[in-house]
């Protein structure tokens, strides 16, 4: 385990609560993978209201032919008029000649077509038969009934890793996993490069021939923390995971890479030597954004299971009071160097009832609630500042050059209303 | 199964969420998996309601299946019941929820509440979110309304209700303030507003009406039909979105209320003196493509065309249910209406009929962003800017002044297009030099297919007028079919940097025009002379 597991928090008590949950489905995650992995189609097999969510989630009518789209059943399929392994078929075969430059096309798996038992690995199996293996189709599920909001990425994920080419030995290599933008994920190889680590692979790759390999040889470190059946799927691989905190602020992407460093025998004052300049550059960049955002209170929604990094990254470098940290899902593995950071008197709530939890919030009257889209006005009106939390999914927060940018997302907030005389 | 990239409107329980959000004390509670309450912020950030929709979901999740939804559903309506105290509640499914087949309606009645609790099936696999709102409010009414006898109205003073208005509906909450006060200037009293602000009570009034005023037949024809059936009540289908039409609406209810409107009425419209006014003269023979809702759809087919003077080159919508009165309208303007929900189909055919504006939904936006070309939105599917903050409505005297501006501001100015005429390779005015007021980015893309740069010369404004105008027929210009390399002419290249002389945007017309002119009469290759006859025939 790594250094950071060492503090001897009491574990905080949970609120676990089985309501009305206001949070997306996996279908979601769609929006940032497509941009992730450039040469991939993501095919929805659902409903109009599927479709609806894909183009209301995200405001993403930018694209002139997006890489993604939903094969809507009808009527005459659910009453068996049309065989939908035919009808699925004629779709992604009409999707495929109009797009010749995919080479890899999902199966998006969803709530209808889960309630319906329609078997979209089956398909995808016998799709990629009838490309002749150009795409690959590979298929995973989005749904709601199954999936939360960024467990689409680790369904998307996990459905790759059986299919990445076994790594090749004795050297070990290290998989960081996750999607992270492009100036991310260009950061991390130059500090990788200058740690001494030699082979770095990152899932997803950007371009689907490019998948890195995986197997006994491979270190594997997990980038976003909601990534626990790909985590699974990888150690049934053979790889073996270096337990660390999210790499989200000045400290925690410290302590992400002193873990990743000491799994490689690394020695501590190399890497001291490495990591001491762009740790002082991000704390001092944080230095703004703290002033504004310490001891205010600041209350977590449920939403991407980035909530619990985030509450230990604003409670221990923003110096922000946590009322309440919601969480859709705790995975206590997962979570455990993030958790053993947060404030023992931290109030954690997995799971929702989203009404009983908005009584709870204006109770608790914090300075700053962080929410969906759907709540967010709501609260504004009520006289909350509020922070968007998908922002924080769709914006480059991680490593040490994001931390400040990070920290000022949500003291934004706080500034606009400070601001403003309306 | 349908491919769909974008579409055109929501799954039916949206519109369900439309009418209850636009209403007081009707509570929505929707038997729907985890992950359908995105449709919030639909409300919450589209429209920017300051309040979340007036809806509870059950979030069922896969765990929840093996046991008892039913459970959930129940317990669902209980828990919003005894926290929100609604007058009324409405519950219904959801697709997946319709599916696992759990009947709210029959739940919900199991649980003996003392509130009217209305069920609305809308099959989320045949129709969509205009049909669902269509069909709660129709629901609502006859819940409301049940068990009232015609009342007799002819002792009292005439008045009417306004139907149709929505949560999320493009410019409603402007042109019902709009269409109340024409009627306060009539001396015509209002009955109800439903849904828009109408509670649950105030449903149970609208048979006292003289006249349902049916602003959007998309949401509120049915329920007008039942009115007009069970109670008697005149149903006023005059939709009062343009200048014309406005007046007619006057006409109509001035008619059915026997009272004479007061003089001068119309006039208090800008739309018809700026329309004639002379600097619209270049705003003559525009070909605009028009695609939205039918009821926009038609309304601004005459406003583009009678009241503008534009020259209508498409007519379409994605209203299935409407396709019968939109056929209509195109055919009276010698086009053929283009029917479709299909969003690739609709971009296809704005490409083909290559109009110099496009007024449609967001969608279309897009499309014509894509093409370079100009375009106003009049239509929903809407997005966040379609809901300004100043009053901004499309219906009555004033809507008809904002659609002038709607409808003009996207263009060149008069002035600058005659420039843009003459000094075609002037550096800053050019090809991919976007309108002046329209700011320094908002370039247009060059045309795909662009060969050499044009060389200097001043022409070409008339010529792109007659050859892009020219009567070449809506299916040859889409289906290009006799466009096959051995047929086609030979372009000589002092005629091809002729051809590019003409604005792009009708530069492709002008071309295919050129090429049936020589075709019909076998001249290859096209020289300049050839363009020229062309022009000359085709100004015939």
């Amino acid at each position: 385990m790594s250094a950071c597991t060492t503090s001897p928090a009491a574990p905080p008590a949970i609120i676990a609560e089985r309501g009305q949950r206001e949070v997306f489905c996996g279908l979601t995650g769609i929006v940032w993978l497509h941009r992730r992995i450039q040469d991939a189609f993501f095919l929805v097999v659902g409903s109009r209201t599927c479709a609806h969510l894909l183009q209301s989630a995200a405001g993403v009518m930018i694209f002139a032919e997006p890489r993604f789209a939903t094969a809507i059943i009808e009527e005459r399929d659910l009453a068996g008029r049309a065989d939908l392994d035919d009808e699925l078929d004629r779709v992604a075969t009409r999707l495929i000649a109009r797009r010749p430059d995919i080479r890899l096309l999902f199966l998006v798996g969803s709530c209808p077509s889960e309630v319906i038992r329609l078997d979209l690995g089956r398909a995808a199996a016998r799709l990629e038969e009838r490309f002749g293996r150009s795409p690959r189709v590979l298929a995973y599920s989005g749904s709601g009934i199954g999936t939360t909001f960024t467990e689409g990425e680790d369904a998307c994920l996990s459905a790759l890793v059986p299919t990445l080419a076994p790594a090749p030995g004795p050297a070990t290599r290290l998989l960081v996993v996750g999607a992270l933008a492009d100036v991310v994920e260009d950061q991390f190889r130059r500090l990788f490069a200058a740690l001494g680590i030699a082979t770095v692979d990152f899932l997803p790759a950007r371009r689907a021939d490019a998948m890195p390999p995986v197997g006994p040889f491979t270190r594997y470190v997990l980038a976003q923390p909601f990534l626990g059946e790909t985590a699974t799927a990888l150690e049934r691989r053979g790889a073996v995971q270096i337990a660390a905190p999210c790499p989200l602020g000045a400290e925690g992407t410290r302590l992400w890479f002193e873990s990743i460093a000491a799994a490689f025998g690394i020695d501590p004052a190399h890497v001291d030597g490495v990591l001491s300049l762009p740790v002082r550059r991000a704390t001092a960049a944080l230095a703004a954004p703290r002033a504004r955002l310490a001891g205010r209170r600041v209350f977590l929604f449920p939403d991407s299971q980035l909530e619990i990094p985030l509450a230990r990254f604003l409670a221990r470098e923003c110096g922000m009071i946590l009322t309440e940290v919601g969480t859709p899902f705790l995975n206590r593995r997962l979570m455990a160097p993030d958790l053993a950071l947060l404030p023992a008197d931290a109030q954690l709530a997995e799971g929702q009832d989203v009404a009983r939890q908005l009584d709870r919030c204006r109770a608790a009257r914090p300075d700053l609630v962080v929410c969906g889209l759907g709540l967010a006005n709501p609260l504004e009106a009520e006289g909350f500042a509020t922070k968007w939390s998908i922002e924080l999914v769709f914006s480059p927060i991680q490593g040490f050059e994001q931390a400040a940018d990070l920290a000022a997302l949500f003291a934004r907030p706080l500034a606009r209303r400070a601001l403003l005389e309306v | 199964m349908q491919l769909t990239l974008w579409s055109y409107e929501g799954p039916p329980h949206i519109g369900a969420m439309r009418i209850a959000t636009a209403m007081h004390g009707v509570h929505y509670v929707l038997h729907a998996p985890q992950g359908d309450t995105y449709a919030d912020l639909l409300f919450t950030m589209i429209e920017r309601r300051d309040r979340r929709p007036p809806v509870s979901y059950t979030t069922f999740q896969a765990r929840d299946l093996g046991g008892d939804t039913a459970e959930l559903f129940r317990t669902a309506v209980r828990d919003a019941y005894d926290r929100f105290r609604p007058e009324a509640m409405i519950v219904g499914a959801s697709c997946t929820a319709e599916l696992i087949q759990d009947d709210p309606g029959g739940l919900a009645a199991g649980l003996g509440l003392p509130i009217p609790v209305i069920p609305v099936e809308l099959p989320a696999y045949q129709r969509k979110e205009n049909w669902g709102a269509a069909e709660t409010f129709y629901q609502l009414v006859r819940t409301a309304t049940a068990g009232q006898a015609p009342p007799d109205r002819a002792a009292q003073p005439f008045c009417v209700n306004i139907l149709g208005p929505t949560a999320l509906g493009f410019r409603h909450r402007d042109d019902v303030r709009d269409i109340a006060a024409l009627l306060a200037r009539l001396g015509i009293a209002v009955n109800v507003i439903a849904p828009l602000g109408a509670s649950f009570a105030d449903l149970a009034r609208l048979p006292a009406a003289h006249a349902n005023l049916v602003l959007y037949p998309e949401t509120a024809g049915t329920a007008a039909g039942y009115l007009a059936r069970r109670f008697g009540q005149k149903t006023i289908s005059t939709v009062p979105i343009g200048l014309g039409a406005t007046r007619d609406f006057v006409a109509e209810i001035a008619g059915l209320a026997q009272i004479t409107p007061p003089p001068g009425l119309a006039e208090e419209s800008r739309l018809g003196w700026y329309s004639r006014s002379v600097d619209s003269t270049y705003l003559t023979g525009k070909r605009v493509f028009i695609f939205g809702d039918a009821t926009h759809a038609i309304a601004l087919a005459r406003v583009a065309t009678a009241e503008i003077g534009f020259s209508l080159v498409g007519l379409g919508t994605y209203s299935r249910e409407f396709a019968a009165p939109v056929r209509a309208a195109a055919q009276s303007y010698g086009i053929e209406a283009l029917i479709s929900d299909d969003y690739l189909a609709v971009e296809a055919a704005i490409a083909a009929a290559q109009p110099e504006l496009v007024l449609g939904t967001q969608m279309e936006r897009h499309i014509a962003k894509r093409l370079g070309i100009p375009c106003a939105v009049i239509s929903a599917p809407a997005h966040v800017q379609d809901f300004p903050a100043r009053h901004s409505p499309f219906a009555g005297f004033e809507g008809a002044n904002v659609l002038f501006d709607t409808l003009i501001h996207p263009l060149m100015m008069g002035l600058e297009e005659h420039l843009l005429g003459m000094f075609r390779d002037d550096f800053e005015f050019n090809d991919t030099a976007a309108p002046s007021h329209l700011g320094p980015h908002a370039t247009t893309p060059p045309e795909p297919a662009s060969a050499a740069p044009a060389p200097a010369g001043a022409t070409a404004g008339a010529l792109a007028d007659t050859l892009a105008s020219a009567p070449v027929g809506r299916d040859d210009a889409s289906a290009p079919v006799w466009r096959d390399e051995a047929s086609a002419p030979v372009w000589r290249d002092d005629a091809e940097a002729e051809l590019r002389k003409i604005p792009f945007f009708v530069r492709g017309k002008a071309r295919r025009n050129t090429e049936i002119f020589a075709r019909e009469r076998g001249l290859n290759p096209i020289t300049i002379e050839t363009i020229y006859d062309a022009k000359a025939h085709f100004s015939a």
